[in-house]
């Protein structure tokens, strides 16, 4: 990942024509990749190039990027939200709306109970659950993101869902509201390592059963692979 | 001294039976080798694309070369197999297939042998066919091969009941079993046994593309499904004796087809003396092919190719002189029906394959169970009723009157 | 002979794949059979895993733009188009509308040539030999356009963040809708063949019949779900580049059986060419480019974009911390999901139609595996 540090100087560009409000820059305070230093030249406010709008950045050299408040997501308010409220108390922990997306911190002790809510036709009939992943964050005191994407036909709307786990703790399965959550746990299972309680067929899918690592963890790198298992199966040193 | 061999080869039987056997099985084995090239461009033209296009001029060579290549592979055996039987099975078919020829007239003048059970000697020796298919599919000790072998075993059997059935109708109609004898009758009646027995002949024709295993009741060897089916382990030449074997069964079932029902090797209408100039058709056909030969030689942008065309070309003409000597012509006259009938149904084998999708295993039992047996058998009841009553003096009558 | 063989069980396990003519690449599927007859399945994936969820964690947003045209290599075009709108998403960009009818454009002739592949190995799986030839003809004309557009036939990497890096050669317009009156009386000819052949229909018809109650619970999206009877299609449910301002309908099935899905998908090819034509008429000069710096540096976020792929929903989950370089991208595949609902599906049926139920969800194992 060489590139990115000779990205920094043509990084300074200043996002596009920057009449909006929203783009760019996410808080230069909390970037950790080196690129991001790029950004935090805060220099004159900028009026981006808005008559050249397909190549802004190249004309004018080292535009620096202006220091717009950073985007963020608006609190959410809805009839559910509050009728959640009111029968999991203490169950939400914050509820956003970012880019049209409604998004809830669920407690784990209460997601099989909020989702069989959700599923029903009082809490919005969210039969659809489209998605179902995870996200690591080392740093966290609660390293993983679970993810649950549902989707309601009635109101035509998506709702995110995210329950936060410890590094060793299990969740419970939502197989048994929505069948499709079988595969999508045991790949999440397989590449970060989260248990799910009352799963059917708890095992890898997409890597070999004997596989040792969890690779979407971020403390797993690129380059690293289970050694042993690709000089036993495959014959070859490493697959690199 | 060639007249005193020609005696001599005459007045010996067997000499002369050998003599003829070898010519069948070159020429049937040459057919069968250039079906999968016709099939290969037939369906070719048929799907937009062209076919064999690189070894030799328009392909002509690859059977040759797919020859040598099975030739060549290795003669895999699976562990776990049962050797003697897997090694025995393709012999099974093959042998089954090209015996068949023995009994077939392809001419009223050029046949192997004529005996008087000889549709019977036919429908026992094809049967053995299916014995290879069997024991290959069950000796290879695996999974698709079995479920291959299995499904080939009942749609054999619950066709060749449909298809010996309906060839029952024919038999009642001809009263004997020698094939000779059968074209000879249709003469005889100056009607092809197909428009008597027009039911018979639609039942043989979809229980004959079931029994050669191919499109659309393909099962046994369905690629999509079971992989290879029975001859999925196979490789090398003995696949190749599977991949003949299926070729010349398609030649077998078209030749019996046009023997029984199309009047083997007597050409269309052999009793209207008026029709008589039908008689110079091998004549137009070799000429034909010789501009149609030219043609592509010329639209061929490769020297080599275009040389070989000319030749080709040039060697038809020769031949369609040859042809055009009277005693030639009447010579090659029933072989020439024969074969053009012949190449009719290979050519619809082929076009049913570009065509239809492939039955599922249960519903080609049920076509086969609850459609064929019954509509053969009702034909069977009708004609045996029919002649016993009317068809055998009546039409025999007026038919001859036609004729005359 | 060995032993025991499998003679002796009463129950057959058969592996289909992942080296077989049907599955469409290297999918395995465990079957249990009596005699031929489907008692369960297990689908073993993952043997084209190259993980690129991982991959994206470690190149920049635009860096990764190619790689999601190797998730269902039958349609690059849709999965870049998830991809950057996504990542549009995220920015908070409108993109012009030429760039955005460009993108419709070549979308839906991704659409119908992704189609044309199902059509033809479907139906070859099926034993019909002949339609795989005529649709790769035509998928052909698709790809021609392709190339010409970008220069890739088949994984384009036609999109880029915030709009197109090409504007449109001259003669785009006339080629496609020359294409689409080329291609329509070919559709016809396709359901000549198959359509109202009996062979076909007793192979198809009540052969992996999905509730819609059942489509909705496993997950089923897109064709699939459409076969069972559930008017859902993303680009009229919440619509995305300018499918509010076309006008198409969304035809669906009544039984859910293997038919209905190839009807549907059928009907989907003539939509398509109609979406295609209205998006020819309104292609207007103008910009091709949405305002995108040359680094992408989305704010700390999180969207979930999903488009109606020729396959079903496909989503991205794209997690940003602020930096170059996504946090997280989370593919959600369609194949993946309608794969899962086989054994529903099969169960019961014979060797043969799980065959045609494979080819009826029409699988992609790059997309499936990832």
């Amino acid at each position: 990942m060489a590139d990115e540090k000779k990205e920094p100087p043509k990084a300074a560009e200043g996002v596009g024509g920057g009449s909006l409000a929203k783009p760019d820059a996410g808080a230069p305070s909390k970037s950790p990749a080196p690129a991001g230093a790029g950004s935090g030249v805060p220099a004159a406010p900028a009026k981006p190039p808005a008559a050249a709008p397909p190549k802004p950045a190249a004309a004018v050299p080292p535009k620096p990027a202006a220091p717009k408040a950073p985007v963020k997501p608006d609190p959410w308010s809805s009839p559910l939200l509050d009728e959640l409220q009111k029968r999991f108390p203490g169950a939400i922990s914050e509820a956003v709306i970012f880019r049209n997306m409604p998004s809830l911190n669920v407690a784990k002790e209460h997601l099989v109970a909020i989702c069989q809510f959700l599923k029903g036709p009082d809490g919005g009939a969210y039969t659809l659950l489209t998605d179902e992943t995870a996200a690591d964050y080392p740093k966290r005191e609660r390293r993983f993101d679970v993810v649950y994407h549902l989707y309601t036909f009635e109101g035509n709307t998506r709702l995110r869902l995210r329950v936060q786990l410890g590094a060793e703790e299990k969740v419970a399965s939502v197989t048994s509201i929505w069948p499709t959550a079988n595969w999508l746990e045991r790949e999440i299972y397989d590449m970060f390592g989260v248990v799910f309680e009352g799963h059917p067929d708890l095992k890898r899918i997409l890597l070999p059963d004997e596989w040792v690592g969890h690779p979407l963890r971020k403390d797993y790198d690129i380059l690293k692979q289970d050694e042993a298992w690709v000089k036993a199966n495959l014959g070859i040193k490493s697959g690199q | 001294m060639a007249e005193s061999a020609f005696k001599f080869v005459t007045a010996t039987p067997l000499l002369l039976a050998l003599i003829k056997i070898l010519i069948v099985f070159a020429v049937v084995s040459g057919i069968v080798a250039y079906l999968v090239y016709m099939e290969r461009k037939v369906l070719a033209f048929m799907q937009a694309r062209l076919g064999p296009m690189r070894v030799g001029p328009w392909g002509l060579l690859q059977p040759v070369a797919d020859g040598l290549k099975l030739l060549l592979k290795e003669d895999i055996i699976p562990a776990g197999a049962d050797e003697w039987l897997f090694l025995l099975a393709p012999a099974i078919s093959i042998f089954a297939a090209f015996t068949v020829f023995a009994a077939i007239p392809f001419a009223g003048n050029f046949f192997v042998t004529d005996i008087n059970i000889g549709l019977l000697f036919i429908l026992g020796v094809s049967s053995l066919g299916i014995y290879g298919i069997i024991l290959g599919g069950w000796s290879s000790n695996s999974h698709y091969p079995l479920l291959g072998a299995l499904r080939s075993a009942a749609q054999l059997v619950s066709y060749e009941v449909a298809a010996g059935m309906a060839l029952v109708g024919v038999l009642l109609i001809s009263n004997s079993l020698s094939m000779v004898d059968i074209v000879n009758r249709q003469f005889g009646m100056g009607v092809w046994n197909v428009f008597l027995q027009p039911l018979a002949f639609i039942i043989y024709l979809i229980a004959a593309v079931a029994e050669t295993n191919r499109n659309p009741f393909d099962l046994p060897e369905a690629e999509s499904e079971l992989t290879a089916g029975f001859h999925t382990e196979y490789s090398g030449f003995r696949f190749a004796l599977y991949f003949m074997a299926e070729y010349t069964n398609m030649v077998v079932v078209s030749c019996i087809a046009v023997t029984l029902f199309l009047g083997g090797w007597l050409r269309p209408f052999a009793n209207f003396a008026a029709l008589d100039f039908l008689k110079f058709t091998p004549i137009v056909a070799f000429l034909g092919a010789a501009v149609f030969v030219l043609w592509l030689g010329l639209k061929s942008s490769i020297a080599l190719d275009r040389y070989f065309f000319m030749v080709l070309a040039a060697g038809c003409v020769v031949l369609a002189i040859l042809v055009a000597y009277p005693p030639v012509l009447s010579a090659i006259q029933g072989i020439f029906w024969f074969g053009a009938k012949v190449l009719a149904f290979l050519y619809a084998f082929i076009w049913y394959r570009a065509t239809f999708p492939r039955y599922r295993y249960d519903q080609l039992m049920d076509v086969g169970c609850r459609w064929m047996i019954p509509l053969a058998l009702a034909n069977l009841i009708v004609t045996a009723v029919g002649r016993y009553f009317w068809l055998s003096h009546h039409v025999a009558t007026t038919v001859t009157w036609l004729g005359r | 002979m060995p032993e025991a063989t499998f003679l002796d069980a009463n129950e057959l396990v058969i592996n289909m794949g992942p080296q077989h003519p049907a599955t469409h690449g290297v999918l395995r599927v465990k079957l249990r059979l009596d005699g031929e007859r489907v008692l369960g399945t297990e689908c073993i994936i993952g043997y084209l895993h190259r993980g690129v969820e991982k991959i994206a964690e470690n190149r920049t947003y635009a860096q990764f733009t190619p790689y999601v045209d190797r998730m269902d290599y039958c349609a690059a075009v849709t999965n870049g188009m998830g991809y950057v709108e996504a990542v549009e998403k995220l920015l908070g960009v409108e993109i012009p509308p030429r760039a955005q009818y460009t993108r419709m454009i070549l979308a839906e002739l991704q659409r119908i040539a992704s189609h044309l592949i199902w059509l033809g190995t479907h139906a070859l799986d099926i034993g019909a030999m002949t339609p795989v030839f005529y649709t790769f003809r035509e998928r052909e004309e698709v790809l021609k356009i392709f190339e010409e557009y970008c220069g890739a036939r088949l994984t384009t990497h036609a999109f880029r963040i915030g709009g197109l890096q090409y504007d449109l050669y001259d003669g785009f317009e006339r080629n496609v809708v020359k294409f689409c009156d080329y291609f329509l009386p070919k559709i016809d000819e396709y359901e000549q063949l198959l359509t109202k052949n009996r062979i076909w229909i007793r192979r198809t018809r009540n052969i992996g019949i999905l509730s819609a109650e059942d489509a909705i619970a496993l997950g089923v999206t897109g064709p699939v779900l459409r076969g069972s009877g559930v008017k859902w299609d993303i680009r009229k449910a919440q619509p995305y580049e300018a499918y509010d301002k076309v006008e198409f309908d969304v035809p669906v099935g009544e039984h859910g059986d293997t038919y209905d899905r190839y009807l549907v998908r059928m009907a989907e090819m003539r939509q398509s060419v109609r979406i295609i034509r209205q998006c020819v008429e309104r292609l207007g000069p103008g910009p091709i480019f949405g305002k995108v710096g040359k680094v992408i540096k989305p704010p700390a976020g999180e969207v979930y974009h999903s488009i109606e792929a020729p396959k079903g929903e496909l989503g991205y989950y794209v997690v940003s911390d602020g930096t170059v370089n996504p946090y997280r991208v989370r593919v959600r595949p369609p194949s993946l999901l309608n794969l899962q609902a086989l054994d529903k599906m099969a169960r019961g049926h014979l060797i043969a139609d799980v065959v045609a139920i494979i080819g009826t969800i029409d699988i992609v194992l790059g997309e499936v595996d990832r």
